[in-house]
């Protein structure tokens, strides 16, 4: 896996520790207004006294580069954040709703199935835009949104998992249930929960700037990838590069987040069902 | 039958979580409606008159049974049927999400069957890596860039004038035209928004064609044609594609929610007086009856989706019938 995925991962961790370290190093701060006349709208590579601005500066004067770059602190971790608790909440939905069976089945997988009637962006507009707009709202909403598919996934594993004899014979020997599940039901089902996880993540950031480009999101001062282009919206035939900076960082980690799902996904394809290895 | 009764229950779950979701949200709706001058008296005989004062159980049991008629209410931000606003904006949503879903799997599929032809070449792994692309980008900053292109760009590079396109709205402003050349002019808007909105879907149906005629090409049954001397184009249409359509029509009815929800982007870059601004107006505007009106059609939309391609699969695909 990691060989047919080594290029995204390595676009992937420069990029994280670009989010990490250039808003620290930087000489420009990326949320002060300073002297808005000399500065703003500069093209890429243009000189202030600040210094060079990479991608150039926004309507005040801000450098897109620097800005980019913390921006994309934010959309990762409500990515990544957003859909790991959700994937964990879906694993434990999905899991405790197989194995125990009855209504607690009927009423998980009925409670995904309303859920899922509804197109997500439509479920996060009325939720996000109903209360208080900001990061927390938007990483609760996506997790509140994004349990239902693995849930489903890990359902349907346990299930099948459920009617082999190994987990008879644990059964058999003495296993509690809570434990038989999981220590050896649940780590054979958990591959595809992974995978769809794993491809979560670029749909979530997706999700957070489309949020935050309609202004429902991330609030600015505070920028967010999805702000940033809203925020060149004015501008984008004079100084396209407000706009279309922040986009194609936002592409490329989208990217980066597929390749390595698909990655992911092929290597556990590849070992078969039967051979699959644990995953602790 | 009882798949059908099964969705309408499903369906009326839906609406009750929305209405639970928007009565539970702080805010006010007559907050936009009372002037900052009113009186407090005022001020609640406004509410009174929107049936805010009530207990939330009573509002729902009013809505409920105005649902059940098939009377949606009334917008407190436009004073009309709720129905009404809807009507107007339903049809351009529909619109651009089936002309674009149309265009999605008419570019979509050939190209993936092309790229499965040669999969592993270099044409094939470009055409991935742009399909990932583009699948990846947000709907809203493409448009903004084509924009950038088509407008700005057009005029500054001197291309010639059909290429410069309109950025705006359904109609050019104040035109008188009628007939055929009012149609074209509705065609010209159309081109940016249907094409990004196309784009998109089809490199999701690209890359999902691919992979699965890649999977079915390694199949027995297509070596078993291949042995008895079957001409490669036969079996390429005659084995491949009569396996690999039943997915990909149960997808097509899968994808419309997603398209007519991804509208919303696309109608807030190019104001377009569809569904989507529809649903941010009165969302910003605290404008319930139309949010749950817009809701409800949107669920409306992904149930019926839902229920068609279960019932189309055994239609297309006899293995799969019970």
């Amino acid at each position: 896996m990691i060989r047919s995925a080594r290029w995204p991962l390595l676009l992937l961790a420069a990029l994280v520790a670009g989010v990490v370290f250039v808003p620290l190093l930087a000489s420009q701060d990326p949320l002060v207004i300073g002297d808005v006349l000399s500065r703003r709208l500069l093209p890429p590579f243009a000189r202030s006294p600040d210094g060079i601005h990479l991608l150039g500066t926004d309507t005040f004067g801000r450098d897109v580069f620097v800005r980019a770059m913390l921006a994309g602190r934010l959309s990762l971790a409500v990515g990544v954040a957003g859909s790991i608790v959700a994937g964990l909440a879906g694993t434990l939905v999905g899991a405790i709703a197989a194995w125990r069976g009855g209504w607690i089945d009927r009423g998980a997988m009925g409670a995904a199935d309303v859920l899922l009637s509804l197109p997500r962006l439509i479920l996060l507009l009325v939720c996000a835009a109903l209360w208080a707009p900001g990061v927390t709202t938007v990483i609760v909403v996506l997790i509140a949104t994004g349990w239902m598919g693995v849930a489903r996934l890990v359902r349907a594993e346990v299930l099948g998992q459920q009617a082999r004899a190994y987990v008879d014979a644990a059964i058999a020997l003495g296993g509690g249930s809570w434990r038989v599940l999981l220590r050896h039901a649940l780590p054979n089902s958990l591959a595809p929960a992974v995978v769809a996880t794993t491809l979560g993540v670029g749909n979530a950031i997706l999700l957070e700037s489309g949020l935050s480009f309609l202004g429902l999101g991330v609030q600015p001062p505070s920028p967010s990838w999805g702000n940033m282009i809203a925020g060149g919206r004015e501008v984008i035939v004079t100084a396209p590069w407000v706009s279309l900076a922040p986009g194609l960082l936002l592409v490329v980690t989208v990217v980066c987040c597929t390749l390595i799902g698909d990655a992911l996904q092929e290597s556990l394809a590849r070992r078969g069902p039967d051979a699959r290895v644990p995953i602790r | 039958m009882q798949r059908l009764a099964g969705a309408l229950a499903l369906f009326w779950l839906v609406l009750t979580l929305t209405f639970v979701l928007v009565r539970l949200a702080p805010g006010d709706p007559a907050a936009f409606l009372v002037p900052p001058t009113a009186t407090a008296e005022e001020a609640a005989r406004i509410r009174g008159a929107l049936g805010l004062e009530e207990p939330v159980l009573t509002q729902y049991a009013r809505w409920a049974s105005g649902m059940l008629q098939g009377d949606l209410g009334t917008s407190f931000a436009q004073g009309r049927p709720v129905a009404a606003v809807l009507r107007e904006a339903l049809p351009v949503s529909a619109g651009l999400g089936a002309a674009s879903l149309l265009l999605t799997f008419l570019v979509g599929v050939p190209l993936g069957l092309a790229q499965a032809a040669r999969a592993g070449g270099r044409t094939d792994r470009a055409i991935t890596v742009l399909a990932t692309a583009v699948y990846a980008a947000p709907t809203y900053w493409l448009a903004l860039a084509l924009v950038a292109v088509f407008t700005y760009g057009a005029a500054t590079w001197g291309l010639p004038a059909t290429m410069r396109l309109p950025a705006f709205g359904l109609h050019t402003p104040g035109a008188t035209v009628t007939g055929v050349a009012a149609l074209l002019d509705v065609l010209r808007h159309s081109i940016l928004p249907v094409g990004i909105l196309a784009a998109v879907g089809a490199a999701g149906i690209a890359r999902y064609t691919r992979a699965s005629a890649v999977e079915i090409g390694g199949e027995d049954f297509i070596r078993t044609a291949h042995a008895k001397g079957a001409a490669p184009r036969a079996v390429r249409y005659h084995h491949l594609l009569r396996n690999l359509l039943p997915p990909l029509i149960v997808l097509f009815a899968l994808s419309l929610p997603g398209v007519v929800a991804g509208s919303v982007f696309v109608e807030s870059v190019f104001a377009w007086p569809g569904m989507g601004r529809v649903m941010l107006a009165a969302i910003a505007g605290r404008d319930y009856p139309v949010v749950l009106g817009a809701t409800a059609i949107y669920a409306a939309i992904v149930i019926a989706s839902n229920l068609t391609a279960e019932l189309l699969l055994p239609v297309v695909d006899p293995r799969r019938s019970r």
